[in-house]
């Protein structure tokens, strides 16, 4: 039992697949995000994959200060991931809605919303910052157990 | 005496399926494969790529995840389709001749064609019972390429198949090489991107584009029954273009690791494509095979006359 405890957690840690979710990000994060797989700095190496459906994810990327718009749509993807799974705020705006705070337009930062895990801070961060951000998240998504209670994670299927 | 042979036919069947060249031997094969073309992608850009186990954490990784509940009937049904496709792919790989003299009987050509046909058509319907507009633009994608790659596909089998006067794969392994039959493989080749939904033809699970295509609704365990199926899907594929350029000689245990080189040439052509092409709309896509078949039809009609009229 020991044995299949460690490779799960081995797995899960070395095949980080991500979904990428833009809640009103200038798009600045998005690009480093795409640039942290992209041949330079070539994320692929630690099995990190981007992938199309938040259902096939176990990491949820979300950047952006989070506008009113985007908020429910944000709930309704973090509950489509499957668990264990985890949530990094790319860049300074899902962390502290960075230099649109107060405006009458948003509804964030992000953590009023959903569980976050990591912050990787800035504006934008760089691709080496994003990379250990998604290392540091795989490592969470390996400890955590399948139906955690308490935790309130939760997977949720129509039909 | 019939019951003895009747039973060891069966076993044999059965070790086939399960054993070599099927499961035990076609998954390890499959997480090779996959991950040798995501390796010879990653090359191609000038990056590091994936490591030698990666196919096997995201496998283990998908099957640790949470399953999902859907109690209805067409909850049932979405969960039947992987399960199918992982199946017939399996069985697939179980009827291709690794070993020489390995068996095999009349007609087997053409349960290797319907097994091989059964991921995609599974693919399909999946993404309809999964009822996510995504997945149905996806599948409606996959049905209109399939009908369309399978005509160039099958003809090309047929006409290996009816030039050497057999529906045998192990007559066809070990008969001699015809014009034709190169003609025949090269046709084979063009199908396999749009087979094995990679680039230029992978229009049918458009990651980001329609989400993940019929895939979208999939998840954990179930999801890894797919990727599993796909990876056996490949070893089928190239396996049958392996069975028929590489010939059967030498000891027992040289054709197998033929097998393997084979098929790792032929991945690494794909990938080799896959890399250096963007991706087709569907109208291109279906107008490219049709010109296929058309062509590779005309220069087998006058292959056939130019070698009809010599003898």
């Amino acid at each position: 039992m020991n044995f299949f405890r460690r490779l799960v957690c081995t797995a899960r840690r070395r095949s980080p697949w991500l979904f990428h979710m833009n809640s009103g990000s200038c798009n600045g994060c998005d690009i480093e995000l795409i640039a942290s797989l992209s041949p330079r700095y070539d994320a692929e190496q630690l099995g990190v994959q981007l992938q199309g459906s938040p259902r096939h994810a176990d990491i949820l990327c979300v950047s952006g200060p989070v506008t009113r718009n985007a908020a429910g749509a944000i709930e309704t993807v973090y509950k489509q991931v499957p668990c264990p799974k985890a949530v990094i705020a790319i860049g300074s705006c899902p962390a502290t809605t960075n230099v649109f705070i107060d405006s009458p337009t948003l509804d964030g930062p992000l953590d009023r919303h959903i569980p976050v895990d990591v912050f990787v801070p800035g504006c934008p961060p760089r691709p080496d910052a994003i990379i250990r951000g998604i290392a540091q998240a795989a490592a969470i998504v390996a400890e955590r157990r399948r139906t955690a209670e308490g935790s309130g994670c939760t997977t949720e299927v129509e039909a | 005496m019939t019951q003895t042979i009747a039973l060891s036919a069966s076993t044999d069947a059965l070790l086939r399926l399960l054993v070599f060249p099927g499961l035990l031997f076609a998954v390890p094969c499959a997480w090779f494969l996959v991950w040798l073309e995501r390796k010879a992608v990653a090359r191609m850009q000038q990056r590091i790529g994936p490591p030698f186990m990666q196919p096997f954490y995201d496998f283990v990784k998908l099957m640790s995840k949470a399953w999902p509940r859907r109690e209805e009937l067409s909850g049932a049904i979405m969960s039947f389709w992987p399960l199918l496709a992982v199946a017939s792919a399996a069985g697939a790989v179980g009827l291709l001749p690794v070993l020489p003299n390995s068996g095999g009987f009349a007609g087997d050509l053409i349960l290797l064609l319907a097994l091989l046909e059964m991921p995609s058509m599974c693919l399909v319907a999946a993404g309809f019972s999964s009822r996510s507009v995504f997945a149905e633009i996806g599948s409606v994608r996959e049905a209109i390429l399939s009908v369309s790659y399978n005509v160039v596909f099958l003809l090309a089998l047929v006409s290996i198949a009816a030039s050497q006067h057999s529906f045998r794969i192990e007559a066809l392994a070990q008969s001699s090489a015809s014009p034709l039959r190169w003609l025949g493989v090269a046709a084979i080749l063009v199908c396999l991107p749009g087979k094995l939904h990679l680039n230029p033809f992978s229009l049918s699970n458009a990651e980001q584009e329609i989400y993940a295509g019929p895939l979208t609704e999939y998840m954990g365990p179930e999801l890894a029954l797919w990727e599993l199926a796909h990876g056996l899907e490949w070893v089928a594929a190239t396996g049958l273009v392996a069975t028929l350029v590489v010939p059967h000689f030498g000891p027992a245990w040289l054709p197998p690791l033929l097998f393997v080189a084979a098929i790792a040439i032929i991945v690494l052509l794909l990938a080799f494509v896959a890399a250096a092409t963007a991706r087709l709309a569907i109208d291109t896509s279906v107008r490219f095979y049709s010109r296929c078949a058309l062509v590779f039809a005309a220069i087998a009609l006058v292959s056939a006359l130019w070698i009809g009229g010599k003898l």
